[in-house]
């Protein structure tokens, strides 16, 4: 069993809503020399499948068909033995 | 006429769609169920509000997978007329029929509210009994509205005369305090380069009747009539 591990965050053109409310409770807190927040999703995924490789291509394109929106996000992830 | 309203797990501005064209504009219209997978015989589909699949992952997201949409694409594609109300927008453009996306808004909150909305370009099957930049007031209800596109789409779209609804005051103002969700340039609806197919985050279909206080989206619906009816 091989274990995904996603994460689908805005593109850095695009402006963060959530962020930045985070941003400023977070300096409503007293945390002042937070710069920047971007919130994102962390979504994981277990594959009945023992080849990396194999495992890669696939989760790459469930990231490109229905994980991430091209339009706004980006991607990255991380593939582990379970 | 035949009008067809999309059913998802989630909608629930169906009803209202089906009633609006049943009793107030009164013409043919069916339910069409998420998995229906055969040629879509009608002369307009709608895709109506909600929150198709709970909206997990993203708005839209998982409807743009469902059975009928491969059979709305190809309707779409042989020019078929589509609209996209609110949820129905964002299936849109999570399937690419029409481009750009639709993010959480500026203020984080799920707005429910009248809104003035500039009617930019009337040259469509959705707007052509509306005058050409006539303000409208339409009731909003969303929390991912903020309509988002790349810089180059974004200038396509103004040559094309995409940009069809604009978020404005009472005056016509569009302008950033105008703007209740972010939207770039306060964009409210497009509609794609063939103009048959329109999505908009404002509701129509609840400001159709009297009843409910205002008929300003009645002409939405009457405009495609008028459209099918002289073609």
């Amino acid at each position: 069993m091989l274990k995904a591990e996603i994460f689908v965050y805005l593109k850095k053109s695009i402006s963060d809503p959530p962020g930045i409310a985070v941003l400023n409770s977070l300096k409503s807190l007293g945390f002042e020399n937070v710069e920047k927040v971007r919130m994102g999703k962390y979504i994981v995924v277990y594959l009945n499948e023992s080849d990396i490789e194999k495992a890669k291509e696939e989760v790459k394109l469930m990231c490109e068909k229905l994980l991430c929106n091209p339009v706004m996000e980006e991607y990255k992830f991380n593939i582990s033995e379970e | 006429m035949k009008f067809g309203v999309v059913v998802f797990p989630g909608s629930n501005c169906d009803s209202d769609c089906y009633h609006v064209i049943k009793d107030v504009v009164n013409e043919h219209v069916e339910y069409i169920w998420h998995d229906y997978n055969e040629k879509l015989d009608f002369d307009c589909i709608i895709l109506p509000g909600g929150f198709s699949y709970g909206d997990y992952l993203r708005a839209g997201a998982i409807a743009r997978f469902s059975k009928v949409m491969p059979r709305i694409e190809e309707f779409a594609q042989n020019g078929g007329l589509v609209i996209g109300i609110c949820n129905g927008f964002q299936i849109l453009t999570e399937s690419h029929l029409l481009p750009g996306a639709l993010i959480r808004n500026k203020n984080l909150k799920f707005i429910c509210s009248d809104q003035y909305v500039k009617v930019v370009s009337n040259k469509t099957p959705f707007t052509n009994l509306y005058k050409e930049n006539e303000i409208i007031n339409l009731p909003i209800a969303h929390g991912e509205g903020n309509y988002v596109v790349d810089d180059d789409t974004l200038h396509e779209m103004i040559k094309n005369q995409q940009i069809i609804l604009q978020y404005c005051n009472r005056e016509g103002n569009v302008s950033e305090d105008t703007n209740p969700n972010g939207s770039i340039l306060n964009i409210a609806g497009i509609c794609n380069k063939e103009k048959n197919v329109f999505g908009l985050m404002p509701h129509p279909e609840r400001s159709s009747e009297k009843l409910l206080g205002c008929e300003d989206g009645k002409r939405v619906f009457l405009s495609i009539i008028n459209y099918l009816r002289s073609r």
